[in-house]
Order: structure tokens, then C-alpha cells, then sequence
């Protein structure tokens, strides 16, 4: 059955839409941007800041985020009257929000301050009056939030509620009184917050950051007794041009690594051999659970967000993941024993510092349990963006930099680990090199092309050798939640699980460069991103993990072999299930 | 009385507060009716009972807190023994109601909304009572006094002292 048609006019535009479709998205089709604020495509719309009224001759101005489309409408998106109560909106908005868009960590990609300039709000202060004053609340390793430039959209409600099925926050009290808050004024560190970001990605002001741990490296790097080094996982390329201008989807490797190198880090490596070392003890891991009766599925651990989730809301599927540390917490305790003893330099005088797409890692890295060498693994971790804002005050022409290389030793990598940074990717560099263990062949097609693109749950079935090896994969962690659920009351039954905290995987993670509302109903960042990265690996020479010669090095010189006493000692960990609230929660 | 038959007597009244949920379970916007349940047998919804309520029908602490401070009706913490409401509608506000609030405080030491130590009064301001023939008026639970003066408070409160 074919959809209902709807026609209308826009502007006096003529355009045809299926039915349900909402006049926000119908303008967009004969090129009209009605502006937005509170609206966020698929995760927050519910007509609540009035930004996008528009006219269609009904009584009072309409929120077209939610009027639907209907025959014979003749829509008016641009007249006096809705330019000023546009205008007004924002006014109102403004008048309990903290200005100080100076120092905001979002100026520039502030939606607020972008409609602000768009509809011409000619004073900050039209309307001044009583101001909310609320503290920072700065408690949590991850997430900083700041009611004081909050504008009450609810997208990170929405965020932490729908997509994220966490609900740690949400609207407390009534009227001028509203605030978004954690329950009984419990900081987010109290509350069982999954440190994933998605909030702050949701947000379209400055009312929620990364916990901000760009200047404790900065002191590192000015302190000439540290030998400092770098990694960089594989999601932070595909999207760190962004925060120069270049269009979305640009991979920006080489001038990373060179930007690196000029921020002073004595070496720069890359988080992708560490995911290739993952997959090599991940798949070993896999194999011996089924071939010794192990638990099954057996559900990966490199997404920080989501092994929080699982430890916090699904505690009974501890014994499911993997036992592997996440690649950079890898790469760390690597760089402290391996490294150190080849450079001749003490494991104390180190400092690993991780460039991640990811809120989360701060607070893995913080992990007590996290710390191979006797020293901790990884001793800070800075965002894509705070990384962004790092060369930018350093004064460096990102754009115009050279590409160079990554340094050597824990440097080189294969399409296999390059990605890990989409949902999907870790599955498909399993299956990789599990298949050629397995069977002791050569894959013919390395593209998994079932396990790829933006489903919140996608089901496979592999064949290798005598065995249907069945998998799923889930990204987003109300999606995990659901597959987790299916998997208890007994209707699937897996293998192997590739679970990714954040939707669309690391690409879309939170400590990555943030994508308004409007431009993501252009472009899709979890699929423009990811394709970069797809891309990436269909040019690398090397696509299989086992086949990195620095993998088979490592192997050879210090770590004999996957899952080995060593292995067990640095690259494995365990994990504890952890309650709904803290103690010392009020 | 021992601390431990007030806490049987809290695990009584949260047996109670399951059957409430159980009969409202799967219902439409079942929240309010629960929270009301559990106000009406604590005389408050502390966080511990808030907590209950999140467990045992599957939402978040944070959406059971977001509704409790958003009706007024509910309250965060137990209420004094008697509760005080001034009114500060229109016509008990033109007749002087602010001063009558200002005087309870000062007598009581409370601001609007707090409970005195010993647990004897709430004061609070509300809303139009309709009993604008009796502005400025107040409750002192079920008992209505109206045509009031700042001058007449102490003398009211006194014959709640007693007991």
C-alpha cells in the first residue's frame, strides 16, 4: 500500500510530504529552515520553546516541530508576527541565562547564541529581571553540568531517558523554579550516570561539558622530568576536522599525529594497535569460552559507558563480558612495561595521556582496578574537543599541517582496528580474525557488511568452518538494555554480543565534536563519520589484526602469546556490580 | 516507644504502599495516585519511600522526585503537627495577609514552607482558600481563622501550645 500524500504550501511554495510528516520537516524540503532550539530529530520533540512557530491561519502561531502536515494548509514561516514572537522567545530565554558567552566552553556552537544572531535579538537584557542561581555541579569525573546557561529544552533528558535508558536527571520543581536535576539534589556522581555524554551532546548550550582535564596535561607537558606520550583512538579522526572547519567525514590521521608531535608529546601512538591487540586477545578469549564451556555470550568490554551500564543495570551479565581491557587502558599498561623498558625510561616518570571521543574514559581511566604496571594505566584523558581547543591555543594551523605517521613500537595498526570507532566495527575485526583461527583459512570477503550501519540491534549469523557462529550487535545502551532483556527471557540466544554505549558507536560519542540539531537533520554524523573510518580500512594494506607485524612483534618479545599469564596480568580485568545510588548519598 | 517498632510500623506502611501499587499497576499516568497513597500514609514521601515507589514500578528516582516537587500537595518531609496556611489570594493579600505571614514567622522562627524543630508547626502560604468574607484568613489544620491582625497571632498560636 502505497503512503498518503499530503500537499500543501509553504511560503507559497507548493510541496507534497507522506502523511505525518511535520511542517518543520516539510519546509526543509522546498529549503526552507525554520529554526529550532528544543527540538532534537528522533530523541526530543515535543514542541516546548516555541522557536519554530509558524503561521498556518489558525488562532495563535503553531509549533511546526510538531504540526502535522495536512491538506490545503497554506503555511507562513516568515511574516512580521512570527519573526517577533520568534525573536521574543529567545529574548525570554535569555533573560535567565547566564551571558557569558565570552568564556563559554560552547561559544560558536551555541544554538542559543547562533538564533540570538539569526533573529536579530538586539539586547541580551530585553528582558531583565530575577536570575536562577544554581551551583555547578562539577562532582563527576565525566560530565560538569551548569544550570545557571541551562534553557530548560530537555534534550538531555530525552537523551538520558530514551536513548540511553539511564534517567538520571529530568525537570525537578515547577514554574520559575524548574531546573533539570539529578533527584533530592543528589550530584551526577551520586546517581548511577553512566559518564556516557550523550546529554552534553544533546545539549545545544554551554549547560553541559566534559569534565575539563586539558590543563592537567598541559602541566605534564611543561614538566621536562615526565616523558609524556600520546594515543589516540580510532573514532577522534574521523571527526576532530570538524572543529576546524573541515566538512564532516574528512579523516584527519596524519595532521593529527603532526599536531600531536607540536603540542610537545614525546610519542605518538595509536590506540588502533591497542584494538588490535584487543581483538587478538578478545578472539582468543572467544574461542576458549566455547570450547571449554564458558559463559556465553560473550558480550565485549571497550565501551566504558556501556560497561558502567552493564555493572550498574544488568549486574547478572558480569560473567558475559569479555575480560579485556578497553584498548587505550591496552595501550597503557603496554606503554608503562614494554615501552618503558625499551626506552630505558622508569614507568613512574610516564604519563599516558589518551585523546578519546568519549566522557566515559575519563572515568574508566580513573579505575583503581586499572593499573597493569602498578602505576595507573592511563593518567588522563582528554576529549576530541578538549583536544580541539588544545591546538587551537597552541597556536597550530591545523588545516595546513603535514600528515605524518604515528610513532613506532605502538604505532601501527590495521583496517581491522581503525573500525572499532563505528558500531559494528568490533564485531566485524572478531569475526576477522576468529574466522582464520578457526578454520586456519583465508577469508575471501573481509567486509561483514550485516553487521555495519546504525540499527539499534543487528542480528548475524557467520558461518566459520562447521560452526554458525550467531551475533548480535547494539548500540546505544536502551537498545543493549532491550537485547539484554530478549536474551533473559529466553527468545535469542548468541555467541558473541559487540555492545557500544553511545548510538552509532564511538563516532557519536560523547567527548566528540558536537553537531547542532539543524545540521544533524542534513547529515547523519553516525553515518558520515563511520564511513570515513569504513573508508580508512578499505585502504589499509593490512586489514586483520593477526597480521599487524607490531602485533606479532609484541607476541614474539614480550607477551608470548594471546591470553598468556602476562596477557592476564596487564590487558584483563574484572568488574564489580555497583549500586543505583552511592553512599553518602543525602 | 522503641526505634524498633517505628521501623515495623514503616515496613507496615510500605506493605501497604505495595498493595496501592499493585492495583495500579499497568494504569495510565499511575504515579500520582501511588504518590498520594504513599502521602496519606507517611504524611510525607521522604526519599526512602520515593525510592520504593521507583523500585517497585519500574521508573526512575528521578521522574518520582521530578513529580513529588512538582504538585505542592506533596511534601518532601514530614509536616508539623499542625499546619499553618496563610492565604495570599487577591482579597487577603489587599487586606494584609503578608503581615499576617511575617508575624507567624517571627513567633514561630519559620520561614514559608518550614517545620519548627519540634515538630509542632508547618507554616506555609497558599493560595486562595475562598473564604474571601473572612480576608485575611488562614488554617490551622481543619480550623479556619479569618478577619486576623498581626496583633491577634501570638494569641491563636497560644491555645495550640497547649497541646
Amino acid at each position: 500500500m502505497s503512503e498518503q500524500m499530503i500537499n500543501l504550501t509553504i511560503d507559497g511554495i507548493p510541496v507534497e510530504v507522506p502523511q505525518g510528516t511535520t511542517v518543520l520537516k516539510a519546509a526543509r524540503k522546498v529549503g526552507i529552515r525554520i529554526p529550532t532550539l528544543c527540538f532534537l530529530e528522533e530523541i526530543n520533540e515535543i514542541g516546548a520553546c516555541r522557536v519554530c512557530v509558524v503561521d498556518y491561519g489558525a488562532r495563535s502561531l503553531q509549533a511546526a516541530c510538531v504540526l502535522p502536515a495536512t491538506n490545503g494548509m497554506k503555511v507562513k514561516t516568515n511574516t512580521p508576527e512570527v519573526r517577533e514572537a520568534r525573536r521574543t522567545v529567545v529574548e525570554l530565554i535569555l533573560s535567565n541565562h547566564d551571558k557569558k558567552c565570552l568564556s563559554c566552553v560552547r561559544s560558536q556552537n551555541c544554538e542559543l547564541q547562533k538564533l540570538s544572531l539569526e533573529l536579530g535579538v538586539a539586547d541580551e537584557n530585553t528582558f531583565s529581571g530575577e536570575q536562577t542561581a544554581h551551583p555547578i555541579d562539577d562532582g563527576s569525573v565525566s560530565i560538569v553540568r551548569d544550570n545557571n546557561k541551562c534553557i530548560l529544552c530537555r534534550r538531555c533528558v530525552a537523551a538520558c531517558y530514551g536513548t540511553q535508558a539511564v534517567g538520571v536527571i529530568g525537570p525537578v520543581k515547577r514554574g520559575f523554579h524548574t531546573a533539570i536535576e539529578s533527584a533530592w539534589g543528589m550530584g551526577l556522581s551520586d546517581t548511577a550516570c553512566i559518564g556516557c555524554g550523550q546529554c552534553i551532546a544533546a545539549c545545544p548550550v554551554g549547560a553541559l561539558r566534559e569534565k575539563d582535564e586539558a590543563s592537567y596535561v598541559w602541566r605534564m607537558l611543561g614538566d621536562e622530568t615526565l616523558h609524556t606520550v600520546v594515543q589516540t583512538a580510532p573514532a577522534v579522526r574521523a571527526a576532530l576536522g570538524e572543529e576546524f572547519g573541515l566538512p564532516m567525514g574528512t579523516n584527519v590521521t596524519g595532521k593529527m599525529a603532526a599536531a600531536l608531535r607540536r603540542l610537545g608529546f614525546s610519542k605518538v601512538f595509536d590506540t588502533d594497535f591497542a584494538a588490535d591487540l584487543t581483538i587478538m586477545e578478545e578472539a582468543t578469549e572467544l574461542v576458549g569460552r566455547m570450547q571449554n564451556g564458558g559463559v556465553l555470550p560473550m558480550i565485549t568490554s571497550c565501551s566504558p559507558g556501556w560497561v558502567n551500564y552493564c555493572e550498574t543495570f544488568h549486574p547478572e551479565f558480569l560473567p558475559n563480558l569479555s575480560s579485556c581491557k578497553s584498548p587505550h587502558e591496552m595501550m597503557g599498561a603496554l606503554v608503562k612495561t614494554y615501552y618503558a623498558d625499551k626506552v630505558g625510561v622508569p614507568a613512574q616518570d610516564i604519563r599516558v595521556v589518551s585523546v578519546m571521543p568519549c566522557t566515559a574514559k575519563k572515568y574508566e581511566a580513573d579505575r583503581p582496578e586499572l593499573a597493569g604496571s602498578g602505576y595507573p594505566d592511563v593518567d588522563a584523558v582528554i576529549t576530541t574537543r578538549e583536544l580541539a581547543r588544545m591546538i587551537k591555543s597552541a597556536g597550530i594551523d591545523f588545516v595546513n599541517l603535514p600528515d605524518e605517521p604515528f610513532d613506532r613500537l605502538l604505532g601501527d595498526s590495521t583496517g581491522a582496528a581503525v573500525i572499532f570507532g563505528a558500531t559494528g566495527g568490533v564485531m566485524e575485526a572478531a569475526l576477522r580474525t576468529a574466522y582464520e583461527v578457526l578454520t586456519g583459512e583465508t577469508l575471501g570477503n573481509l567486509d561483514f557488511h550485516g553487521v555495519r550501519g546504525v540499527k539499534g540491534i543487528k542480528e548475524a549469523t557467520v558461518q566459520i568452518g562447521d560452526l554458525a557462529l550467531n551475533v548480535a550487535v547494539a548500540n546505544g545502551t536502551a537498545n543493549a538494555g532491550e537485547l539484554l532483556d530478549a536474551i533473559k527471557r529466553g527468545e535469542k540466544s548468541y555467541h558473541f554480543i559487540e555492545i557500544m554505549g553511545c548510538p552509532g558507536g564511538c563516532v557519536t560519542g560523547g567527548g566528540q565534536p558536537i553537531v547542532s540539531a539543524q545540521d544533524r537533520m542534513a547529515r547523519d554524523p553516525r553515518m558520515v563519520r563511520a564511513q570515513a573510518l569504513y573508508q580508512a580500512d578499505a585502504d589499509m594494506p593490512v586489514r586483520k589484526s593477526h597480521e599487524n607485524p607490531e602485533i606479532k612483534q609484541i607476541y614474539r618479545d614480550f607477551l608470548e602469546k594471546p591470553n598468556s599469564h602476562k596477557s592476564h596480568e596487564l590487558l584483563h580485568t574484572h568488574y564489580i556490580a555497583r549500586p543505583l545510588y552511592h553512599e553518602g548519598a543525602r | 516507644m522503641s526505634e524498633h517498632c517505628e521501623n515495623c510500623e514503616h515496613q507496615d506502611k510500605l506493605l501497604k504502599l505495595r498493595d496501592i501499587i499493585e492495583q495500579k499497576r499497568g494504569e495510565q499516568g499511575a504515579l500520582m495516585p501511588v504518590l498520594q497513597g504513599a502521602q496519606e500514609l507517611f504524611g510525607c514521601v521522604p526519599m526512602d519511600v520515593q525510592k520504593f515507589i521507583a523500585q517497585e514500578m519500574h521508573v526512575t528516582l528521578s521522574e518520582v522526585y521530578g513529580v513529588a516537587t512538582f504538585y505542592s500537595q506533596f511534601a518532601l518531609e514530614p509536616k508539623g503537627k499542625y499546619v499553618i496556611s496563610v492565604c495570599m489570594g487577591t482579597a487577603c493579600y489587599v487586606k494584609g495577609s503578608q503581615a499576617v505571614l511575617d508575624k507567624l514567622g517571627e513567633v514561630l522562627g519559620l520561614k514559608s514552607g518550614e517545620t519548627s524543630a519540634d515538630g509542632k508547626f508547618t507554616l506555609s502560604a497558599t493560595r486562595c482558600l475562598g473564604a474571601c468574607g473572612l480576608a485575611p484568613v488562614m488554617t490551622i489544620n481543619e480550623d479556619v481563622h479569618g478577619r486576623l491582625t498581626p496583633e491577634a497571632i501570638p494569641g491563636i498560636l497560644a491555645t495550640y501550645q497547649e497541646g
